[in-house]
């Protein structure tokens, strides 16, 4: 029997195992694919926002700045890039000009520190790339970019190195309530806890809708992205917004936390697992982009993704508890990834009052070590290379990733099983070539590491097999 | 009149074989190209190009070819006879592996030295 | 220990930079490899078409770098594998890794960069669509299959008839897979037409001119993709959409120099090209660095990477025995309509010739190519046929040079009237 079950490990659900790991507590957490943070969590724009953009009362505003406090000391504590860039929210018209003023009342009225006006002068000395029509911009400087499946997965892992359980492969197929605890029934284990956290993303209302009628519903949204090459990752020093609409806070370009240039999202209504790249999207992206950053060279383009984001149909976040000790995290987008921690510490007061003991931990470990080899002086790396000598060996070529930082990924606490999964722990494939060098390599490394078979080895989730045979083998007359 | 491409070399001339004329080629820039024109129509061949298991763990396929042109339609079973066959490292560059492919006098080498 | 000359990349170009050095004399040469062989891309190119021009044999692609690399015996010629150039700088330092001797700082007299190049992806083109399992470069597949032994897919539809994607589709299809189609998105093939023949024709796979993918399809490994035909500006014409059930997508979309250390040293790029911007001995920017091979321009045949090789070792050596050259009163070289691609960019005053490469930006039939010092024509040659996929060369002899007045001149291709 569990303390709490965490139903989908996502940020949200990656921050409450976090937080929850601190106390003396049975955890487990349940996530249907083969790793973590596989959803909304690695498609998005990777931004902690400031906090001046919702309206202030919402849960929005209550945990977005609350959570950009907290992301800067989480990341370091955790080691993920983060870099507090600050940013700009671009006005084109004296119309604009009134938004952004009335983003900055905003922003004083959600506690958010540093917030004013730029005018034009200042903006271009700011932003040498941005566009002549630019007027002004309220400058946010606490908003940071980061890198967000990182985040999610270092908090997963601190989670995990501090006794929490996770079950990935597990997909909850059904709960019932049985003498005041949570069984949940699924494609693996049968879970039986006493709290459960549903930070289910997408599904959170497919989840709620197993206990209890949903009083919000989850209309998906995707947000198409360009990741262009390092190139032209200084096209932009800030996050550059657009002046927000209905749709949301429109197309940003902002520099990565790896030194690409990301640029997206739109917004369209779409299925939940439909992360397919449209040409429409792109188009209308790369049309709205150019209005802030005119040079945009889009011929460096490096890849597209989408992420789907679970608005809520209540235009707020959704958290409460749709049945006794069941409490929903839903409707966690924008600023879905810099509330999180914030949100976590709510959730973790919540079921508090619900009688939850939290006992803290005399030997809770709030530390993550990562090495990233490239980063760091001469001296460490020849010492590094001296005690193992697969830092010594770079395997991908684009992001100066060596064997070492391979070998630390399969051997972490929440192991990789597929490419991808590599890639997200230690940055191989990320960069222009996308992992045309060192593939064959890495799956090399993988095979000898754990013994797979090579055509069981994945690019990404279960079904994505990369290669179907060995040449040279008795064919079949 | 029969169009062709010369494949002899990456020039790619435009052949011209007259079927009713004893196969005459035109429009080669070299003998082979007559060689070519003629076979391609009457009798066409390849080289094979592929590679063969090793013994090596460091290098686990090493690149063969076939020392001459074999019948076209032999081409998938000359892949064949390659699949049952690993190569023991030290291996020589031009050593044979097939001999005598299909009567043809022609034998599968080694394109590669592996150690 | 100071180098005389370290070479960074041993595939052809980086091995006949070498020896041509050592032949002239330098006797301090260092070649660093970053794979766990020399050979570079020819190790993975298992076709035959290679050294006929050089060798006057056809020969393989690991056949033709073997030449080389027996040549190195017995010439003192360092050779480092398995080892990663992470840096080169303007006054000559190598900074390398590898598990054995971990970081170094190397120093050198004259290097020559010989990176080669790499394959464009998907995201340079932003397919639309999902993005699962088995899409990938023509070129990556190529290492699979070839080095590393194993297949990466069954049913298979290749984007691009250049040589690579001609080669895989014929690979494939030798080793068991289906290729389905090859699709093009101009209305000609950019690779050789003995190519067409012997990878397409000779299978019975069709090609697609004038095609190109519209979206892949496929939740964890790819399961289909559409192909929709382009009108002249390459954007699809509705209604032309054809469906092909797959397995895997090869892309054989377009090379690029890898010129990441050359960019970061500080060292001049062609913009328009990312090759390294040279002078007819292959002296870049920076006096004493030279380059050659794919990191210059991407070559249809290695042969010619050789030749340019040989001429950047032979400056090195120069470089090292008697010091830089005189840059005044250089000869830039430009382009004119429809010509691109040119190398090399800046010519030396007093070299003793110098040859042009370029590539046209369309197909020219009956036509001729000239070279000229403003309206002077210094040079004329005919040509019957021209294709972008097809590199042009012209020399220029001493004799030329001499003739041109000003700084500039210009090489036009221009069709003639019959």
């Amino acid at each position: 029997m569990y303390d709490v079950a965490i139903i989908g490990c996502g940020i949200t659900g990656a921050a409450c195992a976090y937080y929850l790991s601190r106390y003396n507590l049975k955890i487990a957490i349940l996530e249907k694919h083969n790793d973590v943070c596989c959803e909304t969590t690695r498609a998005n724009s990777a931004i902690i926002h400031a906090g001046y953009d919702p309206e202030p009362g919402t849960l929005c505003a209550k945990y977005n700045a609350r959570g950009n406090e907290l992301a800067k000391e989480i990341c370091e504590k955790l080691s993920v890039a983060y870099k507090q860039i600050g940013s700009l929210v671009v006005a084109f018209s004296e119309e604009e000009m009134k938004t952004i003023g009335v983003l900055l009342e905003r922003g004083k009225a959600n506690g958010v520190p540093g917030v004013r006006i730029v005018e034009q002068a200042e903006l271009r000395e700011m932003e040498p790339f941005i566009s002549e029509e630019a007027l002004g911009a309220l400058y946010a400087p606490t908003a940071a970019i980061v890198n967000p499946w990182e985040y999610g997965l270092a908090m997963a892992e601190t989670a995990v190195r501090n006794s929490a359980e996770l079950f990935l492969n597990t997909e909850v197929q059904g709960i019932t309530n049985e003498n005041g605890a949570w069984k949940i029934k699924t494609n693996g284990a049968e879970i039986e806890a006493k709290y459960v956290i549903n930070a289910a993303g997408v599904w959170a209302d497919d989840i709620t809708a197993l206990v209890a009628e949903p009083d919000y519903k989850i209309n998906p949204s995707a947000g198409e992205y360009y990741l262009l090459d390092k190139s032209e990752g200084t096209r932009a020093k800030h996050v550059i917004f657009q002046c927000p609409n209905e749709n949301g806070k429109g197309v940003l370009v902002s520099p990565t936390v790896h030194g690409n240039l990301i640029v997206g999202p739109n917004a369209i209504p779409s299925d939940k697992d439909d992360t397919s790249t449209k040409t429409a999207s792109l188009d209308f992206v790369r049309e709205k982009a150019v209005k802030s950053v005119p040079s945009i060279n889009f011929r460096e383009n490096i890849r597209n993704f989408t992420g789907v984001r679970a608005n809520s149909s209540t235009g707020d976040f959704a958290i409460g508890f749709s049945a006794e000790n069941f409490l929903d995290l839903a409707g966690i987008k924008s600023p879905g990834l810099s509330a999180a921690p914030a949100i976590a510490e709510a959730a973790v007061e919540m079921l508090g009052e619900k009688g939850l003991a939290l006992e803290e931990k005399a030997d809770f470990i709030d530390k993550r070590e990562h090495i990233r080899f490239k980063e760091l002086d001469g001296e460490t790396q020849n010492r590094l290379i001296g005690e193992q000598s697969a830092y010594g060996r770079v395997v991908c070529r684009c992001e100066t990733i060596t064997e070492g930082e391979i070998l630390n990924a399969l051997a972490s606490p929440i192991p990789p099983v597929s490419l991808d999964g590599i890639k997200r722990r230690a940055g191989t494939g990320m960069g222009r070539c996308q992992g045309g060098f060192c593939g064959p390599k890495i799956l090399d490394i993988m095979a000898n590491y754990k013994k797979y078979a090579y055509e069981d080895i994945l690019q990404d989730d279960t079904g994505s097999y990369i290669l179907t045979g060995e040449t040279k083998s008795r064919r079949d007359a | 009149m029969i169009d062709l491409i010369c494949i002899t070399c990456p020039r790619g001339c435009h052949l011209k074989v007259d079927e009713e004329n004893g196969y005459a080629v035109s429009g080669n820039a070299c003998p082979r190209g007559e060689v070519y024109g003629y076979n391609e129509v009457t009798n066409p061949k390849r080289v094979v190009t592929s590679t063969v298991r090793t013994s090596s763990r460091e290098y686990p396929r090493c690149p063969v070819k076939t020392n001459g042109a074999i019948p076209k339609e032999k081409m998938f079973e000359a892949m064949a006879l390659l699949d049952g066959i690993t190569l023991e490292t030290p291996i020589e560059e031009g050593e044979v592996v097939i001999e005598n492919l299909f009567e043809t006098g022609i034998d599968f080498v080694t394109c590669k030295a592996i150690n | 220990m100071t180098y005389e000359l370290i070479v960074v990349g041993g595939g052809p170009a980086g091995l006949a930079a070498a020896l041509a050095a050592r032949e002239k004399g330098l006797t301090k040469i260092l070649i660093i490899e970053r794979d766990r062989e020399l050979g570079g891309i020819l190790n993975q190119c298992i076709h035959n078409g290679f050294g006929l021009h050089y060798f006057k044999e056809e020969l393989t692609g690991p056949e033709y770098a073997g030449r080389f690399i027996k040549m190195l015996g017995g010439t003192g010629i360092e050779v480092m594998c398995d080892t990663m150039v992470l840096q080169v700088t303007r006054d000559k330092q190598v900074h390398c890794i590898n598990p054995e001797r971990g970081y170094q700082i190397l120093e050198a007299k004259s290097i020559v960069l010989a990176m080669g190049c790499r394959e464009r992806t998907r995201g340079a083109i932003s397919i639309p669509g999902t993005r699962p399992a088995g899409v990938l470069t023509a070129g990556a597949a190529q290492r699979y299959v070839n080095i590393e032994g194993h297949m990466v897919g069954k049913r298979v539809v290749i984007l691009g008839s250049g040589d690579i994607g001609l080669i895989m589709a014929r690979r494939m299809t030798l080793e068991g897979a289906k290729v389905l189609a090859c699709v093009e998105v101009m209305p000609y093939s950019g690779g050789l037409q003995r190519n067409i023949v012997q990878c397409l024709e000779d299978f019975d796979i069709p090609l697609y001119l004038s095609h190109t993918i519209i979206d892949i399809r496929g939740k964890n490994r790819v399961e289909g993709v559409t192909i929709a035909k382009v009108g002249p500006d390459r954007k699809p014409i509705k209604g032309s959409e054809i469906d092909f059930d797959c397995d895997t997508v090869l892309l054989s979309v377009g090379l690029i120099p890898e010129n990441e250390l050359t960019r970061n040293a500080g060292i001049e790029l062609d913009p328009k090209t990312n090759g390294v911007a040279v002078w007819e001995n292959m002296e870049t920017s920076t006096p004493g660095v030279f380059a050659s091979g794919n990191v210059v321009h991407v070559h249809d045949l290695v042969d010619y990477v050789t030749g340019e090789s040989k001429l950047a070792g032979v400056a090195a050596a120069e470089y090292v025995k008697q010091g830089e050259r005189s840059r005044k009163n250089a000869i830039t070289v430009k382009e004119g309509k429809d010509v691109g691609f040119i190398v090399p960019l800046y010519i030396h005053r007093e070299a003793m010739d110098a040859e042009i490469f370029f590539r046209v930006r369309r197909i020219f039939d009956k036509s001729v190519i000239t070279v000229k010092d403003g309206d002077k024509v210094l040079a004329q040659l005919k040509r019957a046929h021209m294709a972008p996929g097809e590199m042009e060369r012209v020399k220029l002899s001493r004799r030329l040079l001499d003739a041109v007045e000003g700084n500039e001149i210009t090489v036009y291709a221009e069709e003639v009237d019959e």
